[in-house]
């Protein structure tokens, strides 16, 4: 073949094809054009503005070594007039962690932001190589992904930030598109494709408490931004424009959920990706006209938020190797869930969920039937009468009663599931099957059977 | 087929990153002498490399993590000398001496 050249400035060899449109790029051209998309995505969707401090999710990867990297030339190119910050998560696992953790260290002093790491031992008492030996490798994602969501929020309110980057990519967005859609989640479809989402979070009570999220007396709250400025950026491109920049960052697989790409919908991505490039943008946009199409889609949108911003919830993301990708085999998990679902359906059983995300659709349910029996360790549970079931199947966001954190139940994930692990006993394995639509009583029934019957396994 | 006189064989870089070196023994940078032909005679090209590497350079056993369907899984970059291997021709690409070959994973997390 003979060498090409770059369709730009028709001077040097093309080195690069770009996925999107089948442009053929020499370097400098291509990190060129790479970065003044992003600078496109920024204005035209005014993620920031003048004298805003950002905190960038960084966790050592790929995408967020980009962002930071892309955002440092921006910021000077184009005078945005931002503060940038890395805010860092350790999960508490070792020889995963560690290591990334000390490439998101050199990225500090190459780009000169000052970096804060927080962990979940100091957020929630516990570090997910803790977790593991208490609720076992099966399920830890949710866990995983639960605290890390809230664990960004609480970093930002603590470094008094209003706005959290992260390194979400178009991948990232298709297959969250892909496996909204087969779940036939539509708000959560509606709230993913979003590019702003906002999460009203904790400001820092005033002496830096380590305690497990602590009670809400003493916080009040404010909206924490949340925006990603790769999401129409192709991984393979950001992973091109790390090559090509020699930027330092740090692959690695998560020990507790290792190939997690296998069989997910994030094969089926990359296999589109083969076939036609274009696909990947195809199913990003096809998203956000699915989202726009989704009746009161926007009335989700809480307190505070305007325009295009959407309330996340806290149930987004998963695996937290890549910022929220899921954790992968979820396609098959969910047939899976789906034929277990029918089951249960028929004979009225209680299922098991294997998947964290599919569960919340039964959260009200549970954690009503949950309230009276269990007693929170720490004594920080309201006394008083136990939670009301909630009918409503569209998530309106209040706070979590017991550390203030927005939430659409009573009681945050977060503190359901540190209750569960205070408690010596994962709360995951139980489940009612959201299918089976019966009258409350005969789900209340069940479900206490169920309890009652782990109880006794427990002892 | 095992004799390795030099002009029978030519001398190549081949590179693993983005969590790909964790396949090869931890190694990023492989010096290699592959054979000039492959088994039926004709001029190496990636697509013998790929299998090239899974036979004598690979020693981990999840051989379907690097390649899918006969080919690089997708999801694994290939550069030749720096060039998207789709400018190249892709695994149809005669490998020449002293030749770079860049294999990036963009599966793998942070």
């Amino acid at each position: 073949m003979p060498p090409s050249i770059c369709a730009l400035c028709n001077t040097n060899r093309a080195l690069i094809l770009r996925p999107k449109n089948h442009q053929k790029l020499c370097k400098p051209c291509f990190l060129r054009t790479f970065e003044t998309e992003i600078h496109h995505t920024i204005t035209s969707h005014h993620l920031f503005h003048r004298g805003e401090r950002i905190a960038i999710g960084a966790s050592g990867g790929k995408d967020s070594t980009v962002l930071a990297s892309v955002l440092k030339t921006l910021n000077e190119r184009y005078d945005y007039g931002v503060e940038l910050l890395l805010l860092s998560i350790d999960e508490g696992i070792k020889g995963y962690r560690d290591d990334s953790l000390e490439t998101v260290k050199r990225n500090a002093k190459q780009y000169d932001m000052p970096l804060t790491i927080l962990g979940y031992e100091e957020l929630y008492g516990w570090t997910m190589d803790q977790v593991v030996e208490q609720v076992g490798k099966k399920g830890n994602c949710t866990y995983c992904g639960v605290f890390r969501r809230q664990a960004l929020d609480r970093g930002a309110a603590r470094l008094g930030v209003q706005h959290v980057v992260t390194g979400h990519n178009a991948d990232d967005v298709a297959e969250t598109v892909l496996m909204n859609l087969l779940r036939g989640d539509l708000p959560r479809l509606s709230r993913t494709t979003s590019i702003i989402t906002s999460t009203p979070s904790l400001t820092p009570p005033p002496p830096p408490s380590s305690s497990p999220p602590s009670s809400s007396s003493s916080t009040c709250h404010t909206n924490i931004k949340r925006s990603k400025p790769l999401k129409y950026a192709y991984e393979k491109e950001i992973v091109l424009y790390a090559h090509h920049k020699n930027l330092d960052y740090f692959s690695t697989e998560c020990l507790y959920s290792p190939e997690a790409f296998r069989g997910s919908a994030r094969a089926l991505i990359k296999n589109l990706e083969r076939i036609r490039p274009s696909a990947i943008l195809d199913v990003v946009r096809s998203g956000e006209d699915m989202a726009k199409l989704v009746p009161g889609g926007n009335e989700a949108c809480g307190n505070g938020c305007t325009g295009q911003t959407i309330v996340a919830d806290e149930g987004e993301g998963g695996c937290g190797s890549a910022n929220g990708r899921s954790s992968g085999g979820e396609m098959a998990s969910m047939e899976m869930q789906l034929v277990m679902n029918e089951t249960a359906v028929e004979y009225g059983l209680e299922v098991e969920i294997t998947s964290g995300s599919l569960e919340y659709q039964t959260h009200n349910s549970q954690m009503s039937m949950l309230g009276p029996l269990v007693n929170g360790k720490k004594g920080q549970r309201p006394k008083g009468p136990a939670p009301t079931l909630r009918k409503a199947p569209r998530q309106t966001m209040g706070q979590c009663k017991r550390c203030g954190y927005l939430s659409s139940q009573d009681i945050c994930k977060a503190c359901v599931l540190l209750e569960g692990l205070n408690k010596s006993r994962p709360k995951n394995s139980i489940e009612i099957s959201s299918a089976v639509k019966e009258p409350q009583e005969s789900q209340t029934i069940s479900a206490t059977t169920s309890i009652q019957r782990l109880d006794l396994g427990a002892e | 087929m095992t004799d390795n006189k030099s002009e029978d064989v030519i001398p190549i870089t081949v590179e693993f990153s983005g969590g790909l070196e964790m396949l090869f023994s931890n190694k990023r940078k492989h010096n290699l002498s592959i054979p000039r032909n492959d088994d039926s005679g004709a001029a190496s090209n990636i697509a013998f490399l790929v299998s090239y590497l899974c036979q004598n350079v690979m020693k981990d056993p999840r051989k379907n993590l690097f390649v899918l369907d006969e080919t690089v899984r997708p999801g694994i970059l290939v550069l030749i000398n720096d060039a998207d291997w789709e400018l190249e021709g892709e695994d149809k690409y005669e490998i020449q001496r002293g030749d770079n070959i860049l294999f990036v994973s963009t599966l793998h997390g942070g």
